[in-house]
């Protein structure tokens, strides 16, 4: 069998990569150990979260699946930091583990040009350093154009707890035992990360009247642009919140020779900002307590998921700790938490496409590649789809820049500077956030998802209209003059300096604190003809138009530098007055252009100005 | 990558030796073909060799040559340096051999240039070096090795680790909305944290206002009436303090009619008489040029006479110098008295003759007291010298102000972060560091989060 495109591994990047593979026309087949863990969701049971949820609605304004499977699949969902600026707030929904996978699933399989085919790949083929085809355990060949490897944690994967481990993926499945073996033979470098998981819970066993409840928001929200909603939100799912105490530090210190992670018995590098409870109450030594959350799985089963208290412990041990918390006196474990262990790619042998430096028209997605988390993945796989389609039909890669999606900055963060422990995309990350909104996701991304073929002609009319609108209101804003005489009394009430300025407008009028558009279309000052997220975009343009403006500068000397390309063939070693740390990085990283190399630890100011000088020298010879 | 270049590196004319320094690809071959002695082209890095200069067979000068190759050098590239007996004459003599063996003349700071494009020094080190070189006295040398040695990067720091706690903290509490652990900051919280750091800034600014002095010196316009008795003045001032008196055509200074040193801080004496001689002070004034003069001048000395009545053009011109220091100084009060001082509306008078080293001790004391310099003597040394750094400083500042301003129109503060990491972008611009990476060590480090 021939393709155009294949997939390996049905979680949450090979979902996204074989989807838009496979909407913009290619023959896609996507191949998975179990075709019942597509979409599967093995840790926590959330979509989103800071920064998270906006990679999610940058999924979907680019034509992904996330954000509505995400949607239709919910049990609570809440807009985090609401009460903080609109470049921070962000989307987190408690999915249901049940019915996510099923409705991704059903995605998929209603995607035309795309085949799912169950089985465990063994081996690569390639040839003349490209990828040519995948050999399955039952020794049955596939061909393709482009493959695509996202096979998340499964890589050698190993389970820790306590002293004892097994060679297994997550819930027990198989692990691919030859594939990283095959990578490192091709001249992969070959990272060993780990993560962990906390316990599962039995909700008949908590005494919840000891506990704080956490609800849902009182309003719609939705990571599909389209603002299409699926749930009631009077009827959500609540989530709880648990405090280790004195005892629970004891126990946990009194055992800490047996966790897996302080008694030696693992040797990958685990993520800092996911730390386990042993870590937290080791490095934090001298707080009382730390937060924990019990959070529902799903409306089909029993379980809740303990976040915050991952750990490696053993069994005997893990009982201790649960029972001394409070509420949980007498709760039953489920499932125990683990540590698990296993192999990844260095991303700094990847092209911003995703195609891998080693072999041609190969791709890599996901925890692959050093992430951690269900939105990084896709987000890079919906990139390494589009790109893997891109490159066989020998067309510029999409590549997404810092300024314009939190994956831009996900994948240029990954490609150029690499990675030691699973990366986690947080809003600090991105330099330019205020650009990178969670209201602004269609307005920023739509076109690229048109271009490929991801969003229909229909959803693009849509947003172009929008663009229209926002246009139209600001300019009618500037024009429309007010002054003390067309002013209401409540207005007038409601501000600080009750003398307007001559010849003011509605524009500026709007960048007072205490003014704001819902109280112009109250006050029948401005009439209310447009969509509301139209109203809600000019309010925020206007507002913050100061710090926007700031940002776009940056954007500006950003995008200055990334038009300095540096060739593909430059020759470093050329270039004798680099300190040596500098060269070892360009050499191995080869940036495309100045901007990049610029954000490459170990270049400093002055290897870039060298750099600069050898570059103008050059280009000016040719 | 580059050519080879040579300067002579000392003063030239003052001292017993003087050293030329060649540095580039080919400076041991060229120093080698003017050289006799050991071959230079054969002998080990950093060494010191003794030999003669030669001009065909002429010998030019009894030397020793110091041989460093590279990487090890200043510039990072081979670095000669010749030690010759000083004296305008030799020195010249073998820098116009180096030229005819095809070294280029280096431009001025071209050595440092070198040394920041090969990666040796980084920018702050690279123009504090600049000032070293170019500093004339003992204080502002140590105000330019204060910079190389990272004094000025260690006061930096500390304000930008101020900032990166408060921005760590906000991040916090964006990234972790829900956890209790962190402290959540608020703009009542922020407030009187943006106060202090502008606090710390302005300090700075204003230390570095002494800087200046130290660096450049104190611009001293001294006029008056011709014959009131400022080139005496002068004169005298230079002549008590034993200064070499130079007439230097400045690049960007006036005229210096000399220099001289009063605690440690270099006075540039600038007789402005000496540009136009007139009758007439208005006329005087009037010329474009010396308006310049006072203009540009940290001090004026006016210089009125004892001897008599005081014209309506000077209190004119006392009266339009309100805003700048100003010493009237009233000279040969050994003669008979007709001046009305009651009409001078000036705080600083001074009376003397030149005759008496006495009378202008009561000058320089009041001097020192306008510019404060005992203190300069005793404080430390932290300051910016440079104008680069200190408009960074001040565009910090105004960041600091936006942010102050965003608190009081109580914007969200996620916003104030983007003032708070501009100004500490800035700070960063000048000892030339990078933001992101310490951030989030700083997030990690100080707080406990996760799942």
């Amino acid at each position: 069998m021939k393709y155009d495109v294949i997939v390996v591994g049905g979680g949450h990047a090979g979902a996204e990569a074989s989807h838009a593979a496979a909407l913009m026309g290619a023959k896609t087949a996507l191949i998975t150990a179990n075709i019942k863990n597509i979409g599967d969701m093995p840790c926590n049971p959330s979509i989103g979260g800071t920064a998270k949820g906006i990679i999610v609605r940058d999924i979907d304004a680019l034509g992904g699946l996330m954000g509505i499977v995400a949607d239709k699949s919910h049990i609570q969902i809440k807009m985090l930091n609401n009460g903080k600026g609109p470049a921070v707030r962000s989307l987190r929904a408690q999915a249901d583990k049940i019915t996510y996978p099923k409705e991704m699933l059903k995605a998929l399989q209603n995607t035309e040009n795309l085949t799912i085919i169950e089985g465990m790949v063994e081996n690569l083929i390639v040839e003349d350093k490209t990828i040519k085809g995948i050999v399955l355990d039952n020794k049955k060949e596939y061909y393709t154009k482009s493959l695509i490897l996202t096979t998340g944690t499964y890589l050698k994967s190993k389970i820790l707890i306590g002293n004892t481990n097994k060679l297994e993926g997550p819930h027990g499945e198989k692990r691919s035992k030859f594939l990283s073996n095959k990578l490192k033979e091709l001249g992969f470098d070959i990272l060993r990360l780990k993560t962990g998981t906390p316990q599962r819970i039995d909700k008949n066993s908590v005494d919840f009247t000891k506990l704080k409840e956490e609800v849902g928001d009182d309003a719609y929200w939705s990571f599909n642009c389209e603002n299409e909603f699926f749930y009631k939100k009077d009827k959500q799912e609540k989530c709880y919140l648990v405090y280790t105490n004195e005892n629970t530090h004891k126990i946990i210190k009194d055992n800490l020779s047996k966790s897996a992670m302080y008694g030696g018995y693992a040797e990958g590098i685990g993520p800092r900002y996911c730390p386990s409870i042993e870590d937290k109450i080791v490095r934090f030594a001298d707080k009382e307590k730390h937060q924990l959350f019990l959070e529902p799985e799903s409306l089909y089963y029993d379980d809740l998921y303990l976040q915050g208290f991952s750990t490696s412990m053993p069994k005997d041990v893990q009982e201790q700790m649960v029972h001394s918390l409070f509420g949980l006196e007498n709760a039953k474990i489920l499932k125990y938490a683990y540590a698990i262990e296993y192999d990844a790619i260095n991303p700094l042998q990847l092209k911003p496409s995703l195609e891998t430096k080693i072999v041609n028209n190969l791709f890599t997605a996901g925890q692959i590649n050093g992430t951690s988390g269900y939105e990084e993945a896709a987000g890079q796989g919906i990139i390494a789809g589009i790109n893997a389609v891109n490159k066989i039909r020998n067309q510029e890669p999409l590549i997404l820049k810092r300024n314009e999606s939190y994956i831009g900055v996900l994948i240029d963060d990954l490609v150029t500077k690499g990675t030691k422990e699973p990366y986690r995309m947080l809003t600090s990350r991105a330099e330019f956030r205020l650009l990178l909104r969670h209201d602004n996701a269609d307005l920023r991304l739509r076109k690229y998802g048109y271009k490929y073929g991801l969003i229909s002609k229909e959803k693009y009319n849509k947003l172009l209209e929008k663009e229209k609108n926002i246009e139209n209101l600001l300019q009618k804003l500037k024009e429309t003059k007010i002054s003390n005489k067309n002013i209401t009394p409540v207005i007038l009430n409601k501000i600080k300096e009750k003398k307007l300025e001559n010849g003011t407008n509605l524009y500026l009028f709007l960048k007072r604190p205490e003014i704001n558009i819902k109280l112009l279309i109250d006050e029948k000052i401005i009439e209310e003809k447009y969509d509301k997220e139209v109203y809600n975009q000019v309010e925020i343009l206007i507002k913050y138009e100061g710090y926007i403006k700031k940002e776009l500068k940056e954007v500006d000397k950003l995008l200055k530098l990334e038009l300095k390309q540096i060739p593909n063939d430059i020759n470093y070693d050329n270039i004798t007055n680099l300190a040596s740390e500098a060269k070892q990085k360009l050499k191995q990283i080869m940036p495309k252009t100045l901007a990049q190399a610029a954000r490459i630890s170990g270049v400093n100011p002055a290897d870039l100005s060298i750099l600069a000088i050898y570059l103008k020298k050059e280009y000016n010879k040719k | 990558m580059f050519d080879t270049i040579c300067a002579i590196s000392t003063a030239l004319g003052v001292g017993a030796i003087s050293i030329i320094r060649v540095t580039g690809p080919d400076s041991i071959k060229l120093v080698n073909e003017i050289f006799k002695g050991k071959n230079l082209e054969k002998v080990e890095s950093h060494t010191i060799n003794y030999g003669y200069i030669i001009n065909n067979e002429e010998i030019v000068d009894e030397v020793l040559v110091s041989i460093m190759k590279s990487p090890k050098t200043y510039t990072k590239e081979d670095l000669v340096e010749i030690n010759c007996h000083g004296g305008i004459n030799t020195t010249n003599k073998i820098l116009e051999l180096l030229l005819i063996k095809g070294a280029r003349l280096a431009e001025p700071g071209e050595f440092t240039k070198r040394a920041f494009l090969n990666g040796r020094i980084d920018l702050i080190e690279a123009e504090s070096i600049g000032d070293l070189i170019n500093s004339e006295t003992d204080k502002s040398r140590k105000l330019s090795l204060n910079g190389v040695t990272g004094n000025i990067t260690n006061l930096i720091n500390t304000i930008r680790q101020k900032l990166v706690s408060i921005s760590a903290n906000i991040e916090v509490n964006i990234d972790y909305p829900e956890y209790e652990d962190a402290v959540n900051l608020t703009n009542e919280l922020i407030k009187p944290k943006i106060i202090d750091i502008k606090k710390d800034l302005e300090n700075l600014l204003k230390e570095s206002a002494n800087g200046k002095l130290i660096k450049n010196g104190i611009d001293v316009a001294i006029v008056g009436k011709p014959n009131v008795g400022k080139s005496s003045l002068l004169n005298t001032l230079l002549e008590e303090e034993k200064a070499i008196v130079t007439n230097i055509a400045g690049t960007t200074r006036d005229i210096v009619e000399g220099k001289l040193i009063l605690n440690g801080i270099m006075l540039n004496l600038i007789d402005t008489a000496g540009i136009r001689k007139t009758n007439n002070l208005v006329e005087q004034i009037g010329v474009n040029k010396s308006k310049k003069i006072i203009e540009k001048a940290d001090l004026v000395i006016l210089v009125l006479n004892y001897n008599d009545k005081i014209s309506k053009e000077e209190l004119d011109l006392i009266e339009s110098l309100k805003t700048k220091n100003l010493i009237v100084y009233i000279n040969k009060n050994d003669l008979t008295k007709k001046i009305d001082d009651k009409k001078l509306n000036c705080k600083n008078i001074v009376y003397g003759n030149t005759n008496e080293y006495a009378n202008l001790k009561k000058l320089k004391d009041k001097i020192t007291e306008i510019f404060n310099l005992e203190q300069i003597e005793t404080s430390n040394m932290n300051y910016l010298s440079n104008s680069r750094q200190i408009s960074l400083v001040k565009k910090a500042l105004l960041s600091l102000d936006n942010c102050l301003e965003q608190i009081e129109n109580n914007i969200e503060i996620d916003l104030l972060a983007i003032d708070i990491k501009e100004c500490y972008d800035l700070l960063g611009e000048i000892i030339g560091n990078t933001y992101k990476d310490e951030l989030l060590d700083e997030i990690f480090e100080n707080f406990c989060l996760g799942k």
